[in-house]
């Protein structure tokens, strides 16, 4: 009764055309925008900020790097970390050896570079498909951290290998606290957030999801394969570049080659397929399950035993955390095989009937 | 349905329980010390990590059990951290702010240590990298937080060569001789590069870098270059399972054992126990300590903790290298509150900053430390607004099949070498974060 779009009338392409053509969604959305910059900083505290929702919003931001590559033009990747690396480190790189080099540049600078080697990988798609794909994207990762590990140059020299930055300042403004860092990295967000939706719902894009569904047919109706590929892996490698780049300066402050480790690709590849492929809504999704809910569980698990009067060890609480994490990425992949994604849009189809379903 | 009901409860659960995890805190007394513990009692280094937390709370309820620092308990709340650098920064938001504000951190991590290097300023609470952490951090005048007290890694590999060259009758005879490194491949592993170097440019051996891969089970390829280039030394910059496999590729290379020298982390009973005699002759550097069975703290331990059933793991590690390590641990980070008392009011919780100063005036005598139970342990320590470190003793200890023995003197890490890598370090540091130099007067705050 209260999600419905009767009355609503589409005068113009523009109006047909736009992102949420359902006027209650585009309010909720803008809302929920709203409150992040808004609301969120008045009710959260610094734990939460820095622990919780800054690593949130930036994995959001590679999962959302990863999607395109994974969801939307269907090749599986598990150099995601790698890129990230490269992102981290080049900017790195641009911001320490240029003298008075803004923030914004040195991560643009790292998403540069990041693509350029997001496609050198991406080469092998042109033959490869599938999981024989996904083997050779995991050389990339296994070169980054080799590269990373063992050339001195790319860390500045230093004997730990590990690399640190500070006082980063934007447009005068400084980067410092909780606060500031959150709300940097959510403008970042929303700016890729929304370049990325109206990517996939381009020309473009409709050629990576023809490339996806079946690449022979796109190719017969004159998609060029390379070209949409690779163009995948560039868009791609750069948002996961600039991710990795907020990661070791905004997140970190100081970082070595195993914060992007295989893990770190599995990980981003895991949030792409619990949240949900081809969803730009689902990456978000997946990023809150797989960032948030194990801390949750940790934080959790001995509460519960609290309540019960039982003292919990740390290492058992450690072990119950990977048990139950586990258990529930196995139980929404059965419930709902195309992520959490999809179980937000039956909600939305329920709620059309809600509350009054005859 | 029946899924749906179950998830239901399990949301009512949830409720319940995030409104009983605010009310622990709630009866938490404002005059507690609050010491956070970060550990890692699972993942692949588990078995080194389990006995240091062990050993790190025994000692806190001791404390408590002696009656305090001056009347002020302590309480503490462990973190698993899995040796994983984003959920050691998760451990240090939740737990910074609890229970009236963390004391001090110890991450007992490198990579950890690193990250937290850049946000205890501005938290204002002190890091204890006792023996591990990054190694110019020893120099108060720039890291102002930092404290890696009673050595550094490069206080442990200066002493490693010192004891080579000991063994061969003399610096000058390490001309011409080959040491492999043989590290893991992570900050921690590479912290040991810089100080074998100077020392190979000084005495003019040939140093060999051989990298393992975290966790470090796959050596197969590194001993193949051993039994190839058959070094005359290995020094082992090892951790967790790493150091068990280690021993055993050189048992099955053949490579003697008696030629090899770990680091602290690679000291202990877990590293060596499973291979027993296989494993003899294996040397290792100690911070001081070794295993301390019959230490009057451990005893004292053994009687006022776990004799009342509150012990922390089982009784027969109490008294192993890397448990004394954790009671060692603590027991700075004590000494540190309890110097601050003395200046900011004694019976008073102290905060961050004034814990940081104790820590930096930090002076335990050898009477003192003979009073805290650990005569014959440890050897005194002094710290200074510019020195954070305090003491650069070690001794070597070596696997006789079945304990850890003593088998050299006290060594001293050479002032001379290591100051300046520690200036330069240090110096560059400050550069690239534009810090300035802490002046005089900071020295006295």
């Amino acid at each position: 009764m209260f999600y419905r779009e009767n009355g609503q009338f589409k005068t113009s392409y523009a109006a047909d055309q736009q992102i949420l053509p359902i006027a209650q969604d585009r309010w909720a959305i803008l809302a929920l925008v709203a409150f992040a910059f808004i609301g969120v900083p008045l009710l959260v505290d610094e734990y939460l900020l820095r622990a919780i929702l800054i690593p949130f919003l930036i994995l959001s931001l590679a999962a959302v790097g990863v999607n395109i590559l994974v969801g939307y033009c269907g090749q599986i990747s598990l150099g995601s970390g790698a890129f990230m690396a490269v992102g981290a480190y080049a900017a790195y790189n641009t911001f320490v050896r240029i003298e008075g080099m803004p923030l914004i540049v040195a991560l643009l600078s790292g998403g540069f570079f990041a693509t350029l080697v997001g496609m050198f990988f991406g080469i092998p798609s042109l033959r490869v498909k599938g999981l024989y794909l996904a083997v050779a994207t995991l050389a990339a990762q296994f070169f980054c951290d080799w590269a990373f590990l063992r050339i001195g140059w790319f860390t500045n020299n230093n004997p730990s290998g590990s690399v640190s930055v500070s006082a980063l300042p934007v447009f005068g403004l400084p980067v410092d606290t909780p606060l500031q860092k959150y709300l940097f990295c959510l403008a970042v967000l929303v700016v890729f957030a929304l370049l990325a939706k109206n990517l996939v719902r381009s020309a473009i894009g409709r050629e990576w999801m023809a490339i996806r569904d079946m690449d022979v047919a796109a190719a017969v109706i004159g998609i060029r394969p390379m070209y949409a590929k690779l163009s995948a892996f560039a868009v791609s490698s750069f948002i996961v570049g600039v991710a990795g780049a907020l990661w070791g300066f905004v997140h970190l402050g100081s970082w070595e080659p195993a914060a992007f480790s295989v893990d770190r690709s599995f990980q981003l590849l895991f949030m792409v397929i619990i949240g949900g492929m081809g969803s730009i809504m689902g990456s978000f999704f997946g990023a809150a399950f797989i960032v948030i809910l194990p801390i949750v569980l940790n934080q959790l698990l001995p509460a519960i035993g609290h309540l019960f009067g039982i003292e919990i060890s740390t290492a058992a609480i450690s072990h119950a955390e990977f048990m139950a994490f586990g258990a529930l990425i196995v139980w929404f992949l059965i419930v709902e095989p195309h992520g959490l994604a999809k179980l937000w849009s039956i909600g939305k189809q329920k709620l059309r009937l809600w509350p009054f379903p005859h | 349905m029946k899924l749906r009901q179950l998830a239901l409860a399990a949301s009512f659960v949830a409720a319940a329980a995030s409104g009983a995890l605010t009310a622990p805190a709630a009866f938490a007394q404002a005059k507690e010390q609050f010491f956070p513990v970060l550990v890692y009692r699972t993942g692949a280094y588990a078995p080194n990590g389990v006995p240091w937390a062990n050993g790190f709370v025994d000692y806190i309820k001791l404390t408590n059990a002696r009656g305090g620092i001056n009347g002020v308990k302590l309480s503490f709340e462990e973190c698993e951290t899995g040796y994983a650098t984003d959920r050691g920064v998760e451990c240090y938001e939740r737990l910074k702010g609890k229970n009236g504000g963390a004391t001090m951190f110890q991450p007992l991590s490198t990579g950890i240590t690193f990250a937290l290097t850049e946000k205890a300023p501005a938290d204002k609470i002190p890091l204890i990298t006792a023996g591990y952490g990054r190694s110019e951090s020893q120099d108060g005048g720039v890291f102002k937080w930092n404290f890696p007290l009673a050595g550094t890694y490069w206080v442990a590999g200066d002493i490693i060569i010192q004891d080579i060259a000991k063994k061969l009758g003399g610096a000058a005879n390490l001309k011409g001789k080959h040491i492999a490194l043989i590290y893991h491949d992570s900050p921690f592993g590479k912290e040991a590069i810089p100080i074998l170097q100077e020392r190979a440019a000084m005495h003019g051996y040939k140093l060999s870098l051989l990298p393992v891969t975290h966790p470090g089970v796959e050596q197969k390829s590194t001993w193949l270059q051993i039994r190839r280039d058959r070094p005359d030394y290995v020094v082992n910059w090892g951790w967790g399972v790493m150091n068990s496999t280690l021993i055993k590729e050189a048992q099955a290379t053949g490579y003697p054992r008696e030629k090899i020298y770990g680091v602290w982390w690679a000291g202990a009973e877990p590293d060596v126990k499973d291979i027993g005699e296989g494993a003899k002759g294996y040397n290792a550097i100690t911070m001081q300590h070794g295993a301390e069975p019959n230490a009057a703290f451990v005893k004292e331990i053994m009687d006022k903790v776990h004799a009342k059933g509150q012990g922390t793991g089982p009784k027969d590690e109490v008294g192993q290298v890397l448990y004394v390590r954790g009671a060692m641990s603590a027991m700075l980070a004590v000494e540190g509150v309890r110097r601050a008392q003395e200046r900011f009011g004694k019976g008073k919780v102290m905060n961050g900053e004034q814990v940081r100063w104790g820590l930096e005036n930090l002076d335990l005598t050898q009477a003192k430390l003979d009073a805290l139970g650990f005569k014959g342990v440890m050897r005194p320590i002094s710290t200074s607004c510019q020195d954070h470190m305090g003491a650069a003793w070690g001794r070597i200890h070596t696997w006789d099949g079945k304990k850890w023995q003593f088998t050299s003197d006290w060594y001293q890490a050479d002032e001379q070498i290591i100051k300046p890598m520690v200036k330069a370090a240090a110096d560059k540091y400050a550069a690239e974060k534009k810090l300035q130099r802490r002046s005089a007067a900071d020295c006295q705050s």
